[in-house]
């Protein structure tokens, strides 16, 4: 018996990386933007794509990929504004991975204009997998307090852009919508910061016209 | 919580490349983790303990070296940060920082047991001749 040493450095999660590689450059040449939604379970995403969808609907396509532990409810709740929306019911896994996106992208409409991806609501594990998105949202609702970014690095590390969510909200609770956005710049000052509310509307616009300016700069890299 | 999804990634590569290397069994296996990867190094090690049951890995032993966070600073390309500010570079104070090591997770490398070369004549050499019925073993000769 003879013992060897084998040096290998390969990534763990090199495998999803592969996969959202593929799935990026697919979505890349059909010219569909993809927004991969990330945050707490409750913090808005279903609702705030109900409206993004209510009002891009019409002019764009739009589709929605819903990723939950259980049920097919927010894929109904997207179907009923008369959107195409797909389920991933992950069984207890606790984010979605390239490989869950790729079964699914099959069946998508290769016209699309814009494709939303809401991951299984948590603020941890969805961070470390690649879904080949072509920007990363992550949602901060008011309740939840302005300390999250601090306390969750990883998620707010590897998005491009903060949501925070039910501002109508802000005059009843203690959270500080300024010190959320310092914290979450402190740790990627890249980020850009949109204010919403589902309930009266507020930052809506922004994230519609960014939706719509991203989408035509993926185009124009394209042509 | 993901940590499992992690190690099932970890065997994808560790069955191939132990196979490659023809091993028998493997010793031990060594990954390399970010102390910013959002990997729970005591959850890898339960999620290790469970996978390996029936593997080719089922006896070895799971090492992990963290590494710490390395930034490299883009206003001044500063490599040091203060942690108790925030992510804040300690030679400007910029913070635009960006992690330059500690997100990796890999496999480093694996220790691996291969079975010694069979002397001639063993049950394990005779396994290695061509088949009875092979062109170069003709039955007619044998018997002969």
């Amino acid at each position: 018996m003879t013992t060897k040493d084998v040096l290998v450095l390969q990534d763990l999660l090199g495998s999803n990386k592969k996969i959202a590689a593929e799935i990026r450059a697919k979505l890349g040449k059909k010219g569909i933007f993809a927004v991969n939604l990330m945050s707490s379970p409750g913090s808005g995403k279903t609702t705030l794509l109900e409206r993004l969808c209510a009002r891009l609907q019409g002019r764009f396509r739009v589709g929605v990929i819903e990723g939950d532990i259980a049920t097919e409810r927010d894929a109904e709740r997207i179907r009923s504004l008369g959107v195409a929306a797909w389920q991933i019911t992950t069984h207890g896994a606790c984010h979605l991975e390239a490989r869950m996106v790729g079964r699914v992208l099959a069946g998508v409409p290769a016209d699309l204009d814009f494709l939303f991806i809401e991951n299984v609501g948590n603020l941890v594990c969805p961070a470390s997998f690649d879904l080949g998105e072509s920007e990363r949202w992550v949602l901060l609702s008011s309740p939840e307090g302005d300390d999250k970014p601090a306390k969750y690095p990883e998620a707010f590390l590897s998005a491009n852009s903060l949501v925070l969510t039910k501002a109508d909200l802000l005059p009843h609770l203690p959270f500080d919508p300024d010190r959320a956005r310092r914290e979450a710049l402190s740790i990627n000052p890249r980020l850009r910061v949109f204010v919403t509310s589902a309930l009266t509307g507020q930052g809506l616009d922004e994230l519609e016209a960014h939706l719509i300016s991203s989408r035509d700069s993926l185009r124009s890299a394209r042509a | 919580m993901h940590e499992l999804s992690l190690i099932a990634g970890l065997f994808e590569v560790l069955e191939e490349k132990a196979r490659e290397a023809g091993a028998a069994r493997v010793a031990s296996v060594t990954l390399r983790v970010g102390e910013m990867s959002g990997a729970v190094p005591e959850l890898l090690t339960s999620a290790f303990e469970a996978y390996k049951k029936g593997t080719i890995a089922d006896r070895a032993a799971l090492k992990i070296n963290l590494v710490p966070v390395r930034p490299r600073c883009r206003s001044c390309g500063g490599s040091s940060w203060r942690e108790e500010a925030g992510f804040v570079c300690a030679a400007c104070g910029s913070r635009d920082l960006e992690v330059v090591e500690g997100r990796e997770l890999l496999l480093e490398r694996l220790e691996v047991e291969v079975d010694d070369e069979p002397r001639p004549g063993r049950a394990a050499d005779r396994r290695r001749r061509p088949a009875r019925d092979s062109p170069r073993t003709p039955r007619a000769r044998q018997r002969a």
